[in-house]
């Protein structure tokens, strides 16, 4: 815990200005609401010593006086603490976003998005609460506290003693109970979050749901999860209720104890009855310190458990990063060379190997094809060149360099490439095909690298044309669409290396045939590596790979490998013979 | 008729109120008893500054140490009462709030789950989930504390008021001069209040959309190096966020104290008026001290009432939301009436003339007709966007026909119940959608009564059992969320096994088998034959090899079915579907070459 918050410290002191000032602010606010008691004792006693309208006048005017001092304060430290945390929320929320961006693909695959967004937003909510509100209760709380007993000892020390009796209760309770509560809420918040992924799930698929008349079977899903939230909010609501009004319980007791000792104190002459209406005044004036000690104690356990949940993911060290980088490596123009020597590769925390021992070279201008059977690894061994996945060290090469000792940055911007499963933003044409590109969308660029994929007829279909919007909030593009925005996209890049994976498997025909055509101008300069499942799309390439189980088991070129009669050479016969059959 | 994010409620909504009222109903015992508790726990809070200055007055001030003793008996009894009261009154309510919670949320999916594929077209997944579970959260902060506990500060604002009156009313009166000051307080922090919570919750939204879009596609981020980029756009809205919440810390800063100096006035005019009285010996000492008392108490419950107006009102805003959800009509409602019919026809379809527009009158089918036998295999091809999906999602009616009707054995499918209509349907569609549980929960999904065995040999059929044999659990190995550690084409064959394990009479297959090799994928079309004989089936494929043989193929081109026929029949035609073919020797130049002369 205490390492949780000394992570927590630099950002405290990088609003540490804000924050002083504020805790200046809360010393006087208290200081001053803590003085008017005493003079409603001095008007107490002087009424009953027989006063003057004066001193009543000047007495109210002091009440009002102190009232405006007080509220200048507190405004203030409101200001500067609550401000203060809001730049701390800001800093942590933007450091949060930034290390996101360094975890690998591999870190989404294992953790739930909604996960990661509850983390950043209401977790982060709770760390603010601590970093602000509570700084400002527990300030006012502690110092409202030391100073209203101080004064009750100068009034009297036994009835203080007396009356302080039944607290320490008040402060265990707060213990016991925001322990339990605190472990209540944690239960709560996860069944939340996974009545959030039944709802997500079952509105994200909601043509199968309809289609396999699943909606029965959903109600049930959701019912049971609904139900144990509900269950699990009941045992909390159940401390809760106990919690709150216990504390009022003892603080009422200690009033019980003023008012019988004090009172009989008065009786017996050992206070004045000034001294006992001011110090049922502290009382109360005790009671709300108190009270916020123990609010301020579960919003602290809370932020700290929620900062830990941060950190969680703060202190996930990058997989994949430019740790072994060279600055040197590449940095010159990039010729596109690309070696693949003896790769294997598994998952992290899988127990199969996915890819074993494959070796390939290819140059600029040459095509390198891989096919294979559905799970054979094709698509990992695309994802390992671009290094969404790290490759074991000395096992892909890029003009001579291990990629791994290549920054980042450069290696993926000499490539281009489009996954078998594309994302494009909510955003518009224009600016997903664009994407490499900061900055307005260069209108010709896109234009070329449109047509050249193939969506040009499609984008000047679309309302708006290029600047239509993509996604949630506009046109719903089909799967065909997707890729050829996505091949667009890479071909913007100009990159050194093409990656197309499986990326005309959703175009018709007459497009996939016209892409391609155009795609062998830009594969003249370009070393490409593409995974398809039709021989037509990968017969002239330079090299075919036939993967099987992450094995390369046969190589070479198109004739060569139907000269040799194995898998590849039937596929071919397979398709041949549907299309002879078809065509006779 | 979407679901709008940004509706802002005025605040207070009678109608609104009634209708969140009547989900109380249910629960009317458990409010009384929870409003009397409130009644009695406000009472017993009133009593003890009274009890302090009858303590004061008829005990201290005269001496009389026996009956102070007896008094702090009942001030104990007083305690223990509130405390009953208190629990009793945060519990009932909390538990009524939850239970209704549970409803509305119940309510709000089960709505959901019976609104049409059309509605979904127009709200992103992302604003509904809002529905479920912020807005609904925001109704439970009004239940648990804001408006029942806005009674309680009433009861306490009018009981205080009504001692003050009784005790004296000229002091009282000196007390509430400050009244029409906190009035116009009160108002001017709530107008700005209310303007800036609602450009907050703008940004938060803004925030989390930005969040959830960019961690979703964290990887085309880093593939082309945009981090940067991305980065600073966040930090753009966050930065936005930053400020419009400092700017609302002046509203609050300023509000609360002006509150207090209000307070502290009306202590002044207290101790100034009620002085001058009690020198005269107009009032007591005691009514002096417990009208400080109260007077304090006084101004607890305006500023606790000023902040359960927020609470309030974004409870209000949520259910005008939520409500509003739950009014938007459900197009296709499942007729009751026609329920009797029976499930086992034969499985012929007819398309009758049929236009359709998803928007107004662009017109996405026109004029379709059609008939598939039952056992024909109809293949369908076309262009990327040339109606093909919009045909399926028509038979299975995601979307009502414009114009024209489809027969489904002889019955448009409008009158069939509709859960009967789809029971004879197995859809295969592009993009699969994986749920979180196991790879056999995914085939299986809601149907206990398909046995694992039936499970098993689904996925053979489609030689799916080739990788799911080597998961280390096998049928039992967890799924990734969005099966994330599957490889595209696994999760194609995945779907598969399931419409095959549903054994419906009808396949509707769309691009099904467009990331699977072709040599799985001859596989399945051999495992096809055998399984769908005597049952109709349709498949939509890009690639005209997957369905060659077919029964007939109907070639649709802008909405219109242009050709229809086998194979042979539409390459003799010599029409658009023989362009579709010719293509292809451009693809594969040395292959057989099937030129125009070839063709028969
Ligand atoms: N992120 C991952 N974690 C663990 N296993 C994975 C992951 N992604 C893919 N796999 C497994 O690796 C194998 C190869 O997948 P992939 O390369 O996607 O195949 P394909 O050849 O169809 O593109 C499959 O068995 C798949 O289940
Ligand atoms: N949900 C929808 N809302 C509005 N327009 C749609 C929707 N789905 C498809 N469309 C439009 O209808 C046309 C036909 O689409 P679709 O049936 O999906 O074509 P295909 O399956 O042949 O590629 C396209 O122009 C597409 O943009
Ligand atoms: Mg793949
Ligand atoms: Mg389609």
């Amino acid at each position: 815990m205490w390492r949780a918050l000394q992570r927590l410290w630099p950002y405290v002191t990088s609003a540490r200005h804000a924050m002083l000032a504020g805790v200046l602010w809360i010393v006087l606010a208290t200081a001053i609401s803590l003085t008017a008691p005493l003079i409603l004792k001095y008007v107490i006693d002087d009424l009953l010593a027989g006063a003057t309208r004066a001193t009543l006048a000047l007495a109210a005017a002091a009440l009002l006086g102190l009232a405006i001092a007080d509220g200048v304060c507190r405004y203030w430290m409101r200001q500067r603490l609550i401000g203060a945390s809001r730049a701390i929320e800001y800093a942590l929320r933007n450091d949060f976003f930034a290390h996101l961006q360094r975890l690998p693909l591999s870190y989404y695959q294992a953790n739930r998005i909604g996960d990661l967004m509850s983390r950043a937003s209401s977790d982060l909510g709770a760390v603010r609460l601590m970093v602000g509100p509570a700084v400002m209760y527990f300030g006012s709380t502690a110092l409202g506290f030391v100073i209203a007993v101080a004064l009750m000892v100068s009034i009297d020390p036994w009835l203080t003693l007396l009356a302080l009796i039944p607290l320490p209760l008040v402060s265990i309770a707060t213990h016991v109970f925001g322990k339990a509560i605190h472990e209540k809420f944690d239960r709560i918040q996860a069944q939340l979050s996974e009545l959030s992924a039944v709802v997500q799930e079952s509105l994200a698929g909601v043509r199968v749901v309809r289609a396999y008349r699943q909606e029965p079977f959903e109600l049930s899903r959701f019912g049971a999860a609904n139900d144990e939230y509900v269950h699990r909010n009941r045992s909390l609501i159940r401390l809760q209720s106990a919690f709150y009004p216990s504390l009022s319980f003892f603080f009422g007791l200690s009033g019980l104890v003023v008012l019988w000792f004090g009172g009989s104190g008065v009786i017996n002459g050992r206070i004045t009855l000034g001294d006992f209406a001011a110090f049922s005044r502290y009382l109360v004036l005790l009671s709300w310190p108190l009270i916020a000690f123990g609010w301020v104690i579960n919003i602290v356990q809370r932020g700290i458990a929620s900062w830990q949940r941060m950190l969680e993911v703060m202190d996930t060290v990058p997989a994949i990063t430019d740790a072994e980088a060279d600055p040197a490596a590449l940095a010159g123009r990039v010729v596109g060379r690309l070696e693949v020597r003896h790769l294997s590769f598994t998952y992290p925390g899988a127990t199969q190997q996915v890819l074993t021992d494959i070796s390939f070279s290819a140059s600029p201008g040459q095509t390198v094809a891989i096919v294979g059977a559905t799970g054979s690894g094709k698509s990992t061994l695309l994802q390992l060149v671009p290094r969404l996945h790290d490759p074991p060290p000395g096992t892909v090469f890029l003009d001579g360099v291990d990629i791994r000792r290549v920054p980042l940055e450069r290696l993926r911007r000499a490539m281009g490439v489009v996954p078998q499963e594309p994302f494009l933003f909510s955003d518009t044409v224009a600016h997903n095909i664009a994407f490499s590109r900061d900055g307005d969308p260069p209108k010709d660029a896109v234009a070329a690298a449109a047509s050249a994929a193939g969506l040009d007829a499609d984008v000047s279909g679309f309302g708006h044309g290029f600047d239509t919007m993509v996604g949630e909030r506009g046109i719903t593009l089909s799967g065909g669409q997707k890729q050829r925005a996505a091949i667009a996209r890479a071909l913007l890049v100009d990159p050194k290396v093409l990656i197309l994976d499986d990326a005309l498997s959703a175009v018709d025909t007459t497009t996939e045939d016209a892409i391609l055509r155009r795609l062998r101008d830009v594969r003249e300069t370009r070393t490409c590596l593409l995974v398809a499942h039709r021989i037509s799309t990968v017969r002239d390439a330079d090299l075919i790979l036939v993967l099987d189980g992450g094995r390369v088991i046969e190589r070479g070129t198109h004739t060569s490998l139907v000269a040799q009669g194995g898998v590849y050479a039937s596929m071919d016969r397979r398709q041949r013979l549907e299309q002879e059959l078809a065509a006779s | 008729m979407s679901v709008q994010d940004d509706a802002i409620a005025k605040g207070y909504d009678s109608t609104l109120m009634r209708r969140l009222l009547q989900y109380l109903r249910p629960y009317w015992l458990w409010v009384i008893v929870a409003f009397i508790a409130i009644v009695g726990g406000s009472l017993a809070d009133l009593a003890q500054p009274w009890l302090t200055a009858k303590a004061i007055d008829d005990h201290i001030a005269v001496n009389d140490l026996e009956g102070l003793w007896r008094l702090g008996r009942w001030f104990l009894l007083i305690l223990i009462t509130s405390f009953v009261f208190e629990y009793i009154q945060t519990s009932v309510m909390q538990m009524v709030g939850q239970k209704i919670l549970h409803t509305v949320r119940r309510d709000v999916f089960t709505h959901l789950q019976r609104l049409d594929v059309k509605f979904y077209d127009r709200n992103p997944v992302g604003r509904l989930m809002t529905r479920v579970t912020t807005d609904v959260d925001a109704l439970n902060d009004m239940f648990s504390s804001g408006v029942v506990t806005v009674f309680g500060d009433l009861i306490m604002l009018f009981g205080i008021m009504a001692i003050m009156v009784a005790m004296d009313w000229r002091l009282a009166l000196v007390a509430f001069s400050v009244l029409p000051f906190i009035a116009w307080a009160t108002a001017w922090f709530r107008r700005n209040v209310r303007e800036n919570y609602r450009q907050v919750r703008g940004l938060v939204a803004k925030l989390n959309a930005f969040l959830q879009e960019h961690l979703t596609g964290m990887g085309t981020v880093q593939l082309f190096s945009q981090q940067a980029r991305s980065y600073r756009q966040f930090e753009a809205i966050n930065r936005e966020h930053r400020d419009v919440n400092i700017q609302s810390i002046f509203y609050y800063a300023l509000f609360y104290p002006i509150i207090e100096v209000l307070a502290a006035l009306s202590g002044a005019l207290i101790i100034l008026a009620g002085g001058w009285w009690a020198l005269e010996d107009q009032v007591s000492i005691g009514v002096l001290v417990a009208f400080l008392q109260y007077s304090r108490r006084f101004f607890q419950p305006i500023s606790d009432l000023s902040e359960k107006f927020n609470i309030l009102q974004a409870a209000m805003a949520a259910s005008e939301r939520i409500f509003g959800l739950l009014d938007t009509p459900v197009e296709m409602p499942t007729s009751a009436a026609s329920s009797d019919r029976r499930v086992d026809g034969p499985g012929r379809i007819e398309f009758d003339r049929v236009w359709f527009a998803y928007k107004d009158d662009e017109f996405v089918l026109r004029d379709v007709s059609f008939v598939a036998e039952p056992g024909q295999r109809i293949g369908i091809v076309g262009a990327t966007g040339s109606g093909k999906t919009t045909i399926i999602s028509l038979l299975l009616r995601f979307y009502d026909v414009t114009q024209g009707r489809i027969l489904v054995d002889g019955i448009d499918v409008r009158e069939w119940p509709l859960e009967q209509l789809r029971m004879r349907f197995g859809l295969v569609l592009q993009d699969v959608h994986l749920f979180s549980g196991t790879i056999s929960s995914n085939i299986r999904l809601g149907r206990e009564d398909i046995t694992d065995e039936a499970v098993r040999e689904a996925a053979k059929a489609v030689h799916a059992d080739r990788f799911v044999d080597r998961l280390p659990q096998g049928y039992d190995t967890p799924v990734a969320e969005r099966g994330a550690t599957l490889s595209v084409g696994q999760k194609q064959l995945l779907s598969f096994a399931r419409a095959l394990a549903f054994d419906p009479a009808v396949l509707v297959l769309d691009e099904a088998t467009s990331s699977i090799d072709t040599e799985t994928e001859g596989l399945i079309q051999d495992a096809l034959h055998t399984l769908m004989a005597g049952r109709t089936v349709f498949a939509i494929a890009h690639r005209l090899s997957t369905i060659q043989d077919m029964d007939r193929i109907l070639v649709v081109h802008k909405g219109q079915i242009r050709e229809s026929g086998t194979h042979q029949e539409l390459l003799a035609l010599g029409g658009i579907y023989f362009k579709l073919w010719e293509v292809r020797p451009l693809i594969a130049p040395t292959s057989s070459d099937p030129s125009p002369a070839a063709a028969p």
